[in-house]
């Protein structure tokens, strides 16, 4: 399957995620400072910046895991910082993927799908059961269904989480440095995945340090620094001749790595 | 009489046993309801205000706090007494049992409280964020991703201190409860012997060391694979 490119006509609808004027404090530390952020259906946008830059809290407050200070923030037309917004329905459509992983270790692997299928979305057990093996047939999984996650690699547990995530159908999925807890070796497996559900046509917001990824996969580079979104644009350019000096430090940097 | 003849005449005197056998039956029984009347309503009390503290209500939180570490300050003995000699003094009697009862409940319950309390803010804060995401709500959280891996950290301190409390039924003995050292005291006071309490310590044995093996069997039970 291939994803059709962008069209410009695609550009003007309305974006899938729209924040806008994001601030976020932490006691004395500002992390954002009214950073915007919008991204169209089917976009893959890239988040990268320096530790510290703000990045992953920007993603958090995206299904609002971190509660901005101020702010608004639209996913799918919901508004999800407005008291009156049901937050538990809003993020079903909002997948999220973790450093960590996050499985819960005391189910296995299609239970860990399952739960929310069951709990979240009240589908009967069969149907929850096939929707399961579904979404881990398609992270390559289907034969370790049963394994409990302590009997599972680091970047099969990943790719579990992920199933976790899209077999909710999400509208746009979150990675929060999603091959960073990873073996150089299990990263692969992981970035196979997530190319698959692009070419799916998956909405995606990544923070990563996956260069090669971000080059070959991404619509569009924003690149934070200190709270705020300093410069973005297609991968291209961003890596090729980027406008801002941090931006440049910050590419030269990753580039001797 | 030589020292081991003795000896044997006091604490394994057959004959003295034989005949306190019943009553010290009777205190056993007596015993394992009292026990488990406090394990069901310590445990279950301990749990709901450890999931009332989950909560994170700030005021009742600390008066949450307040009432487990009174409880885990005084000893039981102390309540004991407090209870079955000083509440008669504002009108409000109660047996001994019940005494005896309420105060090791209150006991276990703060105690348990903070075991809960500490499992539930061992497991990770990723796994409240993972299941969140997903749409699941705090109580759903709390109740199939939290508790779950929270209690099977709490197995083992939640035996120790449920036996070591259970134990304190001992202390109703005080208060004129029938449970085993209380009959075994008695047996003692009339066949003048103190063969009665070996009786007494078998009794115990024979309730808890079960207890302790069941503790064993749960932990490896709800252990997950690693």
């Amino acid at each position: 399957m291939t994803r059709p490119a962008p069209s410009p006509a695609a550009a003007a609808t309305r974006p899938i995620v729209d924040a806008r004027g994001l601030w976020k404090r932490f006691g004395p530390l500002t992390v954002l400072k009214g950073v915007d952020l919008s991204v169209a259906e089917r976009e893959l946008v890239f988040i990268i910046g320096p530790s510290g830059s703000g990045k992953s809290t920007l993603l958090r407050c995206l299904n609002r895991l971190e509660e901005p200070d101020d702010g608004s923030i639209h996913v799918d037309g919901i508004e999800l910082l407005s008291r009156a917004t049901d937050i538990n329905a809003a993020r079903r459509r909002i997948g999220m993927v973790f450093q960590s992983f996050n499985l819960y270790p005391h189910m296995t692997a299609r239970q860990n799908v399952m739960l929310a299928l069951r709990k979240v979305l009240k589908q009967e057990r069969a149907q929850a059961e096939e929707a399961a093996a579904r979404a881990l047939d398609r992270v390559g999984l289907a034969e370790r269904m049963d394994h409990y996650p302590a009997q599972l690699s680091g970047g099969q547990q990943q790719r579990v989480a992920i199933a976790r995530a899209i077999a909710l159908e999400p509208r746009v999925m979150l990675f929060d440095e999603p091959t960073s807890a990873l073996d150089p070796e299990l990263v692969g497996g992981v970035l196979a995945v997530m190319r698959e559900l692009r070419q799916d046509g998956m909405t995606m917001v990544v923070v990563s340090h996956e260069m090669a990824f971000a080059k070959a996969a991404a619509d569009r580079v924003v690149f934070m620094a200190d709270g705020e979104k300093l410069e973005e644009g297609p991968p291209a350019q961003i890596f090729g001749d980027p406008r801002h000096e941090r931006t440049r430090a910050f590419i030269r940097q990753i580039d001797r790595h | 009489m030589g020292g081991l003849e003795s000896f044997l005449f006091s604490f394994f005197n057959l004959k003295v046993m034989g005949t306190y056998l019943p009553l010290i039956a009777q205190g056993l029984g007596l015993t394992v309801i009292l026990a488990l009347l406090i394990v069901v309503s310590g445990l279950a009390l301990g749990l709901a205000l450890a999931l009332l503290r989950a909560c994170g209500i700030r005021p009742l939180n600390w008066l949450i706090i307040f009432v487990v570490d009174l409880f885990r300050a005084l000893p039981p003995l102390v309540i004991i007494v407090l209870l079955f000699f000083g509440l008669p003094a504002m009108g409000l009697g109660m047996s001994g049992f019940a005494a005896t009862w309420l105060s090791l409940t209150l006991v276990l319950m703060a105690f348990a409280e903070e075991i809960y309390w500490a499992g539930i803010t061992a497991v990770p804060k990723g796994q409240w964020e993972a299941a969140r995401s997903t749409g699941l709500g705090f109580f759903q959280t709390l109740r199939l991703v939290v508790l779950p891996q929270a209690l099977r950290i709490t197995i083992p301190p939640l035996t120790n201190r449920t036996i070591a409390i259970t134990k304190g039924t001992a202390l109703g003995s005080v208060v004129g409860v029938a449970e085993i050292l209380g009959a075994a005291q008695s047996a003692m006071s009339f066949s003048a012997n103190p063969s009665p309490l070996t009786l007494g310590a078998i009794a115990y044995l024979i309730l808890f060391i079960p207890v302790v093996a069941l503790g064993r069997w749960v932990e490896t039970r709800f252990a997950w694979k690693r």
